[in-house]
């Protein structure tokens, strides 16, 4: 906790520098809006409008605040305008995806560590997968998955977010299951212990610190790709929703409360799989990486 | 179990696992008689490839030379001017590196939209989605290779009386190489993403997004297609591009010996 007096100070600086560049960045808008009424601009006049524009080029900090306040506390959270309820949907599809993900990735890993084949066929076309955007094969994701008979966005916007949230569980967890060492694996032999044994009581247990490390990072990625499945299946809600109805109906306030709506829930994900990663970690012992 | 991969393995393997799914794609679609609005066999998308090659390349040209590599460019370079700067200050870096961190696991690409409301339809605002979402990863991977240097290498540059330039140049900055090509290979992926999904908030009639959904509109499956294999083999690419550099400017770190 003692980095909290600098991240304050460059979050100070930072909401700062957002001040100033509404104010540039509306002020366009003010002096045009002037020239038309033939009107004359005064500083503080200046200032207030570019404060508090409807449809600003970008919103002052306080303005996002209260339309967030408005969109979460204020309205129902049945409502389709809250965010609280687009945020619970992109919420689930990020689990949903996350658990994916978890389970392609460790199923992978195993196949990898066990089998010299395995390996050498899947490793690469594991790493090719992450190369691909897997935007531009977000619409068939969505046609497939309709075909297969699935009914809802639900399915194709999750796999969308497993695909980009296996990776980092399955290159952790390679790393975690090769983790014993030679001295270990021939203690091992010398009790005579079969490969399932090898597997179960040693290289799966040492793996574990490997495998909780790596959720911070799955989560994170299996939101990244919520949103993305959002904003590239045409979803219509979801905060990803939220960002496109803003943009096609020029309310830039949406976009603005979506977006940080989603870096809000963002944050909370990584803190709790943080939590829970510190929790395992210490009931395992206080073994660190 | 012990034996090493021959090279002949390392790319039998794999390549042959791809031409196999190919064909119980290709088997499986005339099969089942899958509609090709559906799933086009493998026959129909290269068809398609080689019949709307100038589309293609157009497509090409707009999305990933124009969108994509500039913002790749811009944010890699903001990113590495930044990190230089703050590398000089203690508390700038302290306060800076937990943010951007944090900013680094957002989901950024959801500034598509409001960088097409401030830079127009065509390539610019594409270049400012990848710049941005860019940015954070390599200014995180810089800032942690400006510190991978041990105590003992520093205090050996203070005995030669090597000012920080000196030290900088000589000394931390091939240090933090490995640490740069690792970002960028994070970013040229988000590259990709980045200007792809910028392309569905609006674009001149052409671009890899605008005609992905244009196509999947008109359920042209097979162009569809088309645009992903020409997307997959860019990234692809990508990777293997700054891959082969980073052996040949990083050939002493021990990830690259062994």
């Amino acid at each position: 906790m003692k980095n909290i007096l600098p991240i304050l100070t460059v979050v100070a600086v930072l909401i700062v520098i957002w001040y100033g560049a509404a104010f540039k960045m509306n002020s366009t808008w003010t002096y045009d809006q002037a020239a038309r009424a033939g009107t004359e601009v005064t500083f503080s006049d200046l200032l207030s409008d570019t404060m508090q524009q409807t449809r600003p080029l970008l919103p002052a900090p306080h303005q996002i605040a209260s339309e967030l306040w408005k969109t979460t506390v204020e309205k129902k959270i049945t409502s389709k305008r809250s965010m609280v309820y687009q945020g619970m949907i992109t919420l689930k599809t990020t689990l949903l995806g996350f658990v994916f993900g978890i389970v392609i990735g460790v199923a992978l890993a195993t196949v990898i560590v066990l089998s010299r084949v395995g390996r050498l066929t899947l490793m690469p076309w594991a790493i090719i997968s992450q190369t691909i955007p897997i935007v531009a094969l977000a619409p068939i994701i969505v046609v497939l998955s309709n075909a297969v008979g699935t009914g809802t966005l639900m399915v194709p916007k999750a796999i969308i977010a497993a695909y980009l949230s296996f990776y980092p569980v399955l290159v952790s967890m390679v790393k975690g299951l090769t983790s014993p060492d030679q001295m270990q694996l021939d203690l091992l032999r010398t009790y005579g212990a079969r490969q399932s044994d090898v597997f179960w009581k040693l290289r799966l247990p040492s793996s574990m610190p490997y495998f909780f490390a790596s959720l911070k990072v799955a989560v994170a990625a299996s939101f990244v790709g919520a949103v993305v499945a959002e904003l590239s299946t045409s979803a219509i809600s979801g905060l990803g929703a939220r960002m496109l109805i803003g943009s096609q109906f020029g309310e830039p306030m949406i976009m603005w409360a979506a977006l940080f709506a989603a870096a809000i829930l963002a944050g909370l994900l990584i803190f709790l799989v943080g939590s829970f990663e510190k929790g395992a970690r210490h009931l395992m012992g206080g073994r660190a990486l | 179990m012990n034996r090493s991969d021959t090279r002949a393995e390392q790319v039998l393997w794999p390549l042959g696992f791809g031409v196999l799914v190919l064909v119980l794609w290709e088997v499986g679609v005339r099969l089942f008689g899958v509609s090709p609005a559906i799933l086009p066999p493998p026959s129909a998308i290269f068809a398609a490839i080689l019949r709307s090659g100038p589309t293609l390349w157009e497509d090409w040209v707009q999305t990933v030379v124009k969108g994509a590599l500039n913002g790749l460019w811009m944010g890699t370079l903001a990113a590495l001017i930044l990190a230089v700067i703050i590398d000089r200050f203690v508390f700038l870096k302290r306060g800076l590196l937990p943010v951007a961190n944090f900013f680094a696991a957002l989901p950024i690409v959801g500034l598509a939209p409001i960088m097409v409301m401030w830079f127009g339809f065509d390539w610019h605002s594409k270049a400012a989605v990848v710049a941005v979402m860019v940015f954070f990863p390599m200014l995180v991977n810089m800032l942690g290779g400006l510190a991978a240097v041990d105590m003992m290498q520093r205090d050996l540059m203070r005995t030669y009386a090597a000012s920080h330039t000196q030290t900088l140049l000589k000394l931390r900055g091939p240090a933090a190489l490995p640490f740069l090509f690792n970002g960028l290979k994070i970013a040229t992926s988000l590259a990709l993403i980045g200007a792809i999904v910028a392309e569905y908030f609006g674009s001149p009639i052409r671009g890899m997004g605008f005609r992905i959904s244009t196509e999947m509109g008109r359920l042209a499956t097979d162009m569809v297609w088309a645009e992903i294999v020409v997307s997959a083999v860019t990234g692809t690419a990508l990777y293997g591009i700054v891959s082969a550099i980073e052996k040949r400017v990083t050939f002493w770190h021990p990830s690259q010996r062994g």
